[in-house]
């Protein structure tokens, strides 16, 4: 498969500037930092939770407890596909029960995978809210899924894909869009 | 970043263990068994939250095909299937079934018309699921063919030295006693497999006539006749089951003959190394090859052995049924 | 009322070999079933192209299951000797391990009888050593060879009794005939379903040791020796076994020996697809046993192949390894087998095949050489060790149509076997190219 670069849609600032409005929504929505949990899916969902968490520490003095969430085990795709995904720990190393949980992710595009993350969530206990914050919404919903929080609603078409990149993953931090197939 | 018009090569994601059947340890890499370790660990963290349960294998159907009576195997494999929300078809025959003249082949076939994806075979002889290969398109598992192989027994007792041994750096210079009827088990022949691929070594102990002096051939294996010799620093000791009925093929003297020579106790496990674990494959005759307050005191890990066998048994099928179709 | 002319056939540019050696290509006259001459000329009713091939006298097997009466779904008289034929084999001693057992002479005479309007290889019977092979009382060695046996034996069942081995020597050396033993120790082999070796310890199989058929064939020999009678150990599969033989032999007990074509082309490393097919017994050995049957035979010290064709029902053969039957069928590919495996790869001379499938087994029964000479049966076979082509099982004429060479290229082929100047088969050509 070949990927043609097309746009780059945020950089390292941008980032930054997005995630921290996401925290300050966050805590004023949830009226504060009680209860409140924040949980990536992994992988580029992890250091995005992680991330707000330290954002809404620095303005409110007190870290959100965090947790990272593997769904391959509730993914709907797994007797079709060709390719066996790798199975990681899922480490939420609180109860979730009664606690209002922010799911984190990179990209929101069909809500298969929020779909699959509030299973494997509720499944671990009762929270008492669910919410959803994305760095960005792309569009192509084949699930009634919204998000709650989002980084940057970005229009595209099927045959676009978003990278995103994160320092503790990739490197560096940048999202960018790309064209399937293609190519001058 | 930089954006200068580059075209990017998506590297295609790395495939899963390429053995399509679970038959015996030879077919996996090292790496294979221990991305299904990996594999495990997730499924411990299933089987330890209250809804035990996870949507994996919705959609796939596992047949149990027991020739050979075994229920806790078979019920450990149901319950992995089942935590992955697979469906489960389960045969059971008996002897009877050849008697009434049907071959292995004409069993499978007419089973196979309910089409599972993957079969977990049990069979007295030493081969039947490698031959079940040859006549369906699904996925097999040995669930332990006569004295040949019982690779998620083996697996099981790896995982459980791999998580239980205090200190754990690697199976590279660890060493496993094996200590009873080495001729007819499936258990140690797998573990022999399965150890030394990981790079451990091993030592098989037993009287003569159990211990056929071939193993001996099999790279980081020795052998001794004397339980302390076999024990002398070892990380882990496991006893095999002594099947009564030896005493009538001529290979045991006495049942207290064997207990005086082979038990082993916890006076043979002073010569292994401290934190040395006690391991048992089940089903245990207590103080015939396993001294009971050995097999009860703190360095016996006989019951997690048990309760790792279900997350083993997860790992292996969603390794051999996901990201196959 | 004027007698009919004898039938008279040609084998035009036949290339004339026997264990005595190569008698170059002329046109081979057979009339009213023996061998008339070369180069006769003369008008023919048969005539037969052999260009390339070998002209050789037809088979003898003193060792092969054809199951008829009571195994008919495994093989019959119809299906085995036809096999036997498609082989290149002329006469076959069948086994007496049937259902009934060929222990009543009523059964000799029959299976004779049937075999005789068949008209494809002659069928020479073997009768049971002991009634219903039961190895308690021996079977009425007079009448069973009155009715037309010419050896006794309990193949398929080791005679465990010393005593009842040696009475029953002492019977047959009286009347001439030759025993022949399937000599393995039951208690040392136990349920050992292969040899008992590096292998069957890795993969979990029951192992039959070398020692359990080194021991009964020690037995045998020595009471052959004690007895004068004529023993003729069956399948030899292990150098063990072998080198009892030697030294026996050299010690003047009357004991012939063959060995089979799987056991001097296949070893126990077979066993890693765990596919019954290769289920013998005795079984298949390490590769140094291989080695040595091979060399033994190069050395003389075999007297026969004796091919130990036991068909099986494919059904039976999809059994798992335990449960499935001892035996395979082999007998329309032993030639070629060996023929490509040892005589084209330079091991073996061509001579000393043909002596082991046709002198070879006449001296163990003490029958005439089968040769081309003048006046002899003519049971002869065509040979094309030109053209290779692989085992099909499928086009067996056999009922147990599977190989454990199936696949693998050959030459030496029999096109044509001729039982008694008849057509005894004849080789369809497959699809022309």
């Amino acid at each position: 498969m070949t990927l043609t670069p097309k746009a780059e849609l945020m950089d390292e600032q941008e980032i930054g500037r997005a995630l921290t409005r996401i925290a300050h929504e966050i805590v004023e929505r949830s009226k504060g930092t009680d209860a409140l949990a924040l949980v990536g899916v992994h992988t580029r969902g992890v250091p995005i939770a992680e991330r707000i968490a330290d954002l809404i520490e620095r303005f409110e003095g007190v870290r959100p407890v965090t947790g990272k969430l593997d769904i391959t085990l509730y993914r709907d795709d797994l007797t079709e596909i060709a390719l066996q995904p790798v199975v990681r720990r899922t480490e939420v190393p609180f109860n979730v029960h009664g606690m209002k949980i922010v799911l984190c992710d990179d990209v929101l595009f069909t809500g298969r995978t929020a779909r699959a993350a509030l299973d494997a969530l509720v499944d671990m206990g009762r929270p008492a809210v669910i919410q959803y914050a994305v760095l960005v919404d792309r569009g192509h919903r084949e699930l009634p899924i919204r998000a709650d929080y989002v980084g940057k609603n970005v229009p595209t078409s099927r045959a676009e894909i978003i990278k995103v990149k994160l320092r503790e993953v990739d490197g560096e931090d940048a999202v960018a869009l790309y064209e399937v197939g293609g190519g001058a | 970043m930089t954006l200068v018009g580059t075209t990017v090569q998506v590297a295609a994601a790395p495939r899963g263990p390429r053995a399509r059947h679970l038959l015996d340890l030879r077919d996996w890499s090292a790496s294979e068994i221990h991305a299904l370790f990996d594999t495990t660990d997730v499924m411990a963290q299933v089987m330890e939250r209250t809804i035990k349960k996870v949507p994996a294998l919705q959609g796939f159907t596992v047949g149990t095909l027991f020739f050979e009576n075994s229920t806790r195997t078979r019920l450990s494999f149901e319950r992995a299937a089942r935590a992955q929300s697979a469906d489960v078809i389960s045969f059971a025959a008996g002897a009877s079934s050849l008697s009434k003249g049907e071959s292995l082949r004409d069993t499978l076939l007419t089973i196979d018309a309910m089409q599972a994806d993957l079969y977990v075979v049990r069979h007295a002889a030493a081969g039947a699921a490698h031959q079940l290969t040859n006549w369906t398109n699904a996925a097999v598992v040995n669930a332990g063919d006569g004295r040949r192989a019982h690779p998620t027994q083996a697996l099981l007792d790896a995982y459980t030295f791999k998580t239980r041994f205090e200190g754990f750096t690697g199976f590279e210079g660890a060493r496993l006693a094996i200590v009873g009827d080495v001729l007819h088990s499936r258990v140690a022949r797998s573990n022999v497999e399965l150890w030394t691929k990981l790079g451990a070594d091993v030592v098989l102990c037993g009287p003569r006539t159990l211990l056929p002096s071939e193993f001996a051939e099999h790279p980081n294996v020795t052998l001794t006749h004397r339980v302390e010799e076999a024990t002398e620093g070892a990380h882990a000791v496991m006893a095999l089951r002594l099947q009564r009925e030896r005493m009538h093929g001529a290979l045991l003297p006495s049942l207290a003959e064997y207990r005086s020579r082979y038990q082993v106790t916890r006076a043979s496990m002073r010569h292994a190394r401290p934190g040395a674990l006690v391991m048992h494959p089940g089903p245990m005759n207590r103080d015939v090859e396993i001294e009971g307050a050995l097999a009860d005191g703190p360095s016996s890990v006989i019951q997690a052995q048990v309760a790792n066998g279900v997350p083993v048994r997860m790992a292996v099928l969603y390794t051999l049924l996901v990201g196959k179709r | 009322m004027s007698t009919p002319r004898a039938a008279r056939t040609v084998i035009r540019r036949a290339h004339l070999v026997d264990a005595r050696g190569d008698h170059g290509v002329a046109d081979l006259y057979l009339v009213g079933g023996t061998i008339e001459g070369i180069g006769l000329g003369g008008a023919v009713d048969m005539e037969f192209d052999a260009a390339g091939a070998l002209v050789t006298p037809a088979f003898l097997d003193l060792h092969a299951h054809l199951r008829e009466p009571g195994g008919e779904m495994k093989e019959d008289l119809a299906s085995g000797l036809a096999a036997a034929a498609a082989g290149g084999y002329g006469t076959v001693v069948s086994m007496a391990n049937t259902d009934p057992v060929v222990d009543d002479p009523a059964i000799v005479a029959a299976l004779v009888a049937k075999a005789e309007r068949l008209g494809l290889a002659r069928l020479r019977p073997a009768a049971a050593l002991s009634v219903g092979l039961a190895g308690r009382q021996l079977a009425d060695y007079a009448a069973l060879q009155r009715a037309g046996a010419v050896m006794i034996t309990d193949d398929g069942i080791p005679v465990v009794d010393s005593h009842l081995m040696r009475r029953a020597c002492e019977y047959a050396a009286e009347l001439g005939l030759v025993v022949q033993t399937h000599s393995e120790d039951p208690s040392l082999r136990q349920e050992g379903v292969m040899h008992e070796g590096s292998v069957s310890q890795r993969l979990g199989l029951p192992g039959n040791p070398a020692e359990a058929e080194a021991i009964m064939i020690f037995r045998d020999c020595e009471i052959a020796r004690m007895t004068g009678a004529r023993v003729h150990i069956a399948h030899v599969s292990s150098e063990r076994g072998m080198r009892v033989i030697e030294w026996c032999k050299a010690q003047g007990a009357p004991v012939t020996c063959e060995v089979t074509p799987h056991h001097l082309t296949l070893d126990h490393g077979v066993w890693e697809r765990f596919d019954p097919i290769f289920k013998v017994a005795p079984p298949l050995r390490a590769p140094a046993d291989v080695a040595y049957l091979i060399d033994a035979v190069a050395r003389g010290v075999v007297d026969a192949i004796g091919t130990d064709h036991a068909p099986h029902t494919r059904a039976e053969k999809d059994a798992d390894v335990q449960s499935a039957p001892f035996g395979l069928p082999n007998i329309e590919v032993a030639f070629p087998l060996l023929y490509t495996r040892l005589v084209a790869t330079g091991t073996l001379p061509l001579a000393t095949l043909l002596e082991l499938l046709q002198g070879g087994p006449a001296r163990v029964m003490g029958w005439r050489e089968p040769t081309l000479e003048v006046g002899e049966p003519a049971d002869v076979t065509v040979l094309d060790v030109e053209r290779a082509a692989p085992v099909d099982a499928e086009r067996f004429a056999s009922k147990a149509r599977f190989s454990p060479w199936e696949g693998e290229v050959l030459r030496g082929w029999p096109t044509l076997t001729l039982v008694a100047g008849q057509v005894a088969f004849r080789r369809v050509a497959s699809s022309p190219t």
